[in-house]
């Protein structure tokens, strides 16, 4: 610890105003104050503060993500051997599933920092914490198969375009980590579509696919066939092909638990999008027959209840549509914004095949239209404190 | 039996250090002070140069926009300095007191045999006046104004804040005197908030022609504009005026005795001092005498005030114009090792994602450290949990910021005063100044349209 300090103060003048690097100041800085939190003492307002930060906040939402993260580890494995026909020992899926997420994570914290820090440095601005949480989302969000560069090229537009464009961290419109999603998908359709990308079937020598694998998500049969292979168990616990973080929904729902207890995640958005899922599940099952091909009418006649746990759906609603910058940030905008990202995220992936998920469109929607429903809260908030003095005037 | 109003947000920061229920004395200080920085938004113009004698209850300085309104000298004795700041704007003006205080004589008078004018001259001649503040602004009321009612808090709900109950032994009379002499001034009500977690003291509820009301609930339930929003709130165009209710008690002394004799009983509190007690002392008096008698050997903030409003004072600091309480809270600002992932069992937080949720009732031992540095806006809905206005503070907050004083009236500006925002400051994550930006926003609504 003392060594540490005594490093910072060693080069601390290389990094100030008339030192070699100057201009790095926001990085050296950035550094500092990520091994230590800074001994400033108040200097106006309230002589007393709560000990909480930003960074503090980021952590619990990363470590909130670990469960999710691990789970896809083994997954990765689990399904790459699955694929071959091997059965291999545990901890050799989860380090199977390792070697390939490890990399991504290298490469979504280190492209998105750096160009972070190079926004600092041109801004002069002290770095923001915001990128921690969406450098472990994005990985978790991409499929096993994505190459590195186009995890790059995805982050690097959704920390220009998606935030510093905007202003840095607490300014953006959307959510930068499906920002990077929705870029991947849109620039790289013919590859992130399909069902090549979910399982990792490279052969080494001597290794073959079985006969009839199908790589093929849960939504993606369902949008295609109606069916699918799996179980609603295989569902929940998370043994199915998917983004990497998204397949457990129980290691989701750990993380949920971890959001709600220390209520960094906002319980109103995730129960009312639970409740827009439902409304729409429920919906889907009563008009079911009328569907207009046999394939939509079994996708329609899944059990509500089902649709929670397949596809993005709990890992979007649990860590993207609770992000406080780009959600609802009135209390009662938050019954609607989450409300109704639960609706759309289960109406757009019944209704449009040609999507595998609609969770990550449903939230981006939903963050466009945030500010509007804001608005409106608030008007109603000003018109009743405007009739007030007109009661009392007339 | 008064009606009972439930305040459910806000909280109560539990520090170490509460005062005593007992009367320690001490030396007289030897020199007092008047501060203009106590007073927002006000051009203050000198009445005495150095070396002037003064009595108790002779003008200062006065407000230069008006003229009636007097700043008093709470003791007698010579202007031994007048201390500038920048621009030569003046920070103190220090009185070093007689042995034995000479009062100047107002007499004394019933308030209700006298006429509304007549209570208004004496309060403004003897310095009694800007004991009397207004919403909005929160600024020293315009006596020009009548106000719709008047209110006053009769307790502090405020970290380590002295007992109204216990201060208003003895002082019954005076107090309702006071109130007296305000109810003349209103063709509104005159309205008592008192604690509703226990029975409060007959000085409060036994006043007649008064409305009191309990309100019962954590900080900040004793603010005054909490109860204010709670009860009636404030309208656009109506103007409310606000006391503490130690300072009726100098109205009420005032017309009692004919004297300005600003004496309060205050709490000398915090983790730092050694016998946390209470004191009787008057208004502006020399915190010296009082700090020697034992703080902890640290690096000590001493404020004036409560931990969340008070003011920055050092050891030879002056009590503040409002202040019934010195603070002595340890000064802290060491660099904390990972601090961001470290339990931090010694710190306040209404968040669980630090630990001290495990032990809700520990006093705790804060420090004045800002815990992290500032940030843009963040979180959300964490000002709402602490802030019992039916108001939106974080969109206020910005509309100050962008200086819309439409957006600013609109979203209910007029109600409150930077206090009111205190604890939205404290619970910030984002460790945004908050209770200095809400003062701006008054500042510039008040250059905009006048008290």
């Amino acid at each position: 610890m003392k060594l540490f300090k005594n490093i910072l103060e060693g080069i601390k003048p290389t990094f100030e105003k008339g030192g070699k690097l100057e201009k790095l100041y926001p990085v050296y800085d950035g550094f500092a104050t990520f091994l230590f939190v800074p001994g400033h003492t108040t200097h106006t307002g309230a002589h007393v503060r709560d000990g909480i930060d930003l960074k503090r906040t980021m952590v619990t939402v990363i470590l909130a993500l670990v469960p999710a993260l691990l789970f896809g580890m083994w997954n990765a494995g689990h399904m790459h051997y699955n694929a071959l026909g091997e059965s291999v020992e545990f901890m050799d899926k989860f380090l199977w599933g390792a070697m390939k997420i490890v990399p991504m994570i290298v490469v979504s914290y280190g492209v998105g920092l750096g160009v972070e820090f190079i926004f600092c440095v041109i801004k002069k601005h002290q770095i923001q914490e915001g990128y921690l949480v969406s450098g472990m989302l994005i990985p978790l969000i991409m499929p096993i198969d994505i190459p590195l560069w186009m995890v790059a090229m995805s982050v690097i537009f959704a920390v220009v375009i998606g935030k510093e464009v905007f202003g840095g961290t607490g300014m953006n419109i959307l959510n930068p980590a499906l920002t990077a999603r929705a870029f991947a998908f849109f620039a790289y359709p013919s590859y992130m579509s399909g069902d090549k990308v979910w399982i990792n079937t490279s052969t080494a020598e001597g290794q073959f696919v079985v006969d009839g694998f199908s790589g093929a998500t849960v939504l993606g049969d369902l949008a295609t066939n109606g069916t699918t292979q799996y179980s609603s168990m295989d569902m929940f616990l998370g043994f199915i092909p998917g983004s990497i973080g998204e397949t457990s929904t129980v290691a989701i729902l750990i993380g949920a638990v971890v959001l709600l207890f220390t209520g960094i995640g906002s319980w109103k958005i995730m129960l009312s999008g639970l409740i827009g899922a439902i409304t729409m599940g429920l919906i889907f099952n009563a008009v079911a027959p009328y569907a207009i091909s046999p394939e939509q009418q079994s996708f329609m006649a899944v059990p509500y209840w089902q649709q929670l746990i397949m596809g993005g759906f709990a890992f979007g609603l649990v860590f993207m549509a609770t992000d406080p910058v780009s959600a609802s940030q009135t209390d009662r905008g938050k019954w609607i914004y989450g409300f109704l990202v639960g609706l759309f995220a289960i109406m757009i992936r019944v209704f449009n095949p040609a999507y595998p998920e609609g969770i990550m469109l449903a939230i981006l929607f939903m963050n466009v239209m945030a500010p509007l429903i804001d608005h409106y809260v608030i008007e109603a908030n000003i018109t009743k404190r405007k009739k007030r003095l007109k009661a009392k005037v007339a | 039996m008064p009606e009972v109003i439930k305040i459910k947000k806000g909280v109560d920061i539990k520090l170490q250090g509460s005062a005593e229920k007992i009367y320690a004395s001490t030396a007289a200080p030897s020199t007092y002070a008047l501060k203009p920085g106590d007073f927002p938004a006000i051009r203050l113009k000198l009445s005495v140069k150095e070396g002037d004698e003064v009595q108790a209850g002779d003008a200062v300085f006065f407000d230069k926009d008006r003229s009636d309104i007097l700043f008093t000298s709470p003791v007698s004795g010579e202007v031994v300095e007048v201390v500038r700041g920048e621009k030569r704007k003046i920070l103190e003006v220090r009185i070093l007191a007689d042995q034995d205080i000479k009062y100047r004589d107002f007499g004394s008078s019933k308030p209700s045999d006298l006429s509304r004018e007549d209570v208004k001259a004496k309060m403004l001649k003897s310095g009694c006046w800007p004991f009397v503040r207004q919403r909005p602004y929160n600024i020293i009321a315009n006596p020009n104004r009548a106000p719709r009612d008047i209110y006053v808090s009769c307790f502090d709900s405020a970290p380590l804040a002295p007992d109204a109950d216990f201060v208003v032994h003895g002082q019954e009379a005076e107090f309702k005197l006071g109130i007296q002499a305000l109810q003349q001034l209103t063709d509104g009500k005159v309205h008592l908030g008192v604690d509703g977690s226990n029975n409060p003291s007959e000085a409060f509820t036994g006043i007649d022609d008064t409305v009191v009301t309990r309100y019962k609930g954590p900080h900040p339930a004793g603010n005054v504009g909490v109860q204010i929003h709670a009860t009636a709130p404030i309208n656009k165009g109506e103007t409310v005026w606000t006391l503490n209710f130690q300072d009726v008690i100098i109205i009420g002394r005032l017309f009692k005795e004919g004297k300005f004799d600003a004496q309060r009983s205050m709490a000398l509190c915090g983790s730092q001092v050694l016998k946390p007690r209470y004191y009787k002392l008057t208004m502006g008096a020399n915190l010296k005498t009082l700090l020697e008698e034992g703080l902890k050997p640290t690096d000590n903030r001493i404020i004036s005030g409560n931990v969340l409003t008070g003011s920055h004072v050092n050891f030879e600091g002056y009590l503040g114009f409002y202040d019934s309480q010195v603070t002595v809270i340890p000064e802290g600002g060491d660099p904390r090792f990972f601090g961001w992932l470290t339990p931090n069992l010694d710190q306040f937080s209404i968040s669980r994602a630090l630990f001290n949720w495990t032990m809700p009732n520990k006093a705790l031992k804060l420090d004045a450290s800002l815990n992290g540095e500032e940030r843009a806006f963040v979180v959300t809905g964490e000002y709402d949990k602490v802030f019992p206005f039916d108001i939106y503070p974080v969109q206020l907050i910005k509309s100050i910021m962008v200086k819309d004083i439409e957006a600013m009236e609109n979203l209910g500006i007029y109600e409150v005063a930077e206090e009111d925002f205190a604890l939205c400051e404290v619970v910030c994550t984002s460790k945004i100044p908050v209770q200095e930006t809400v003062r701006e926003g008054l500042n510039m609504m008040l250059n905009e349209l006048g008290d």
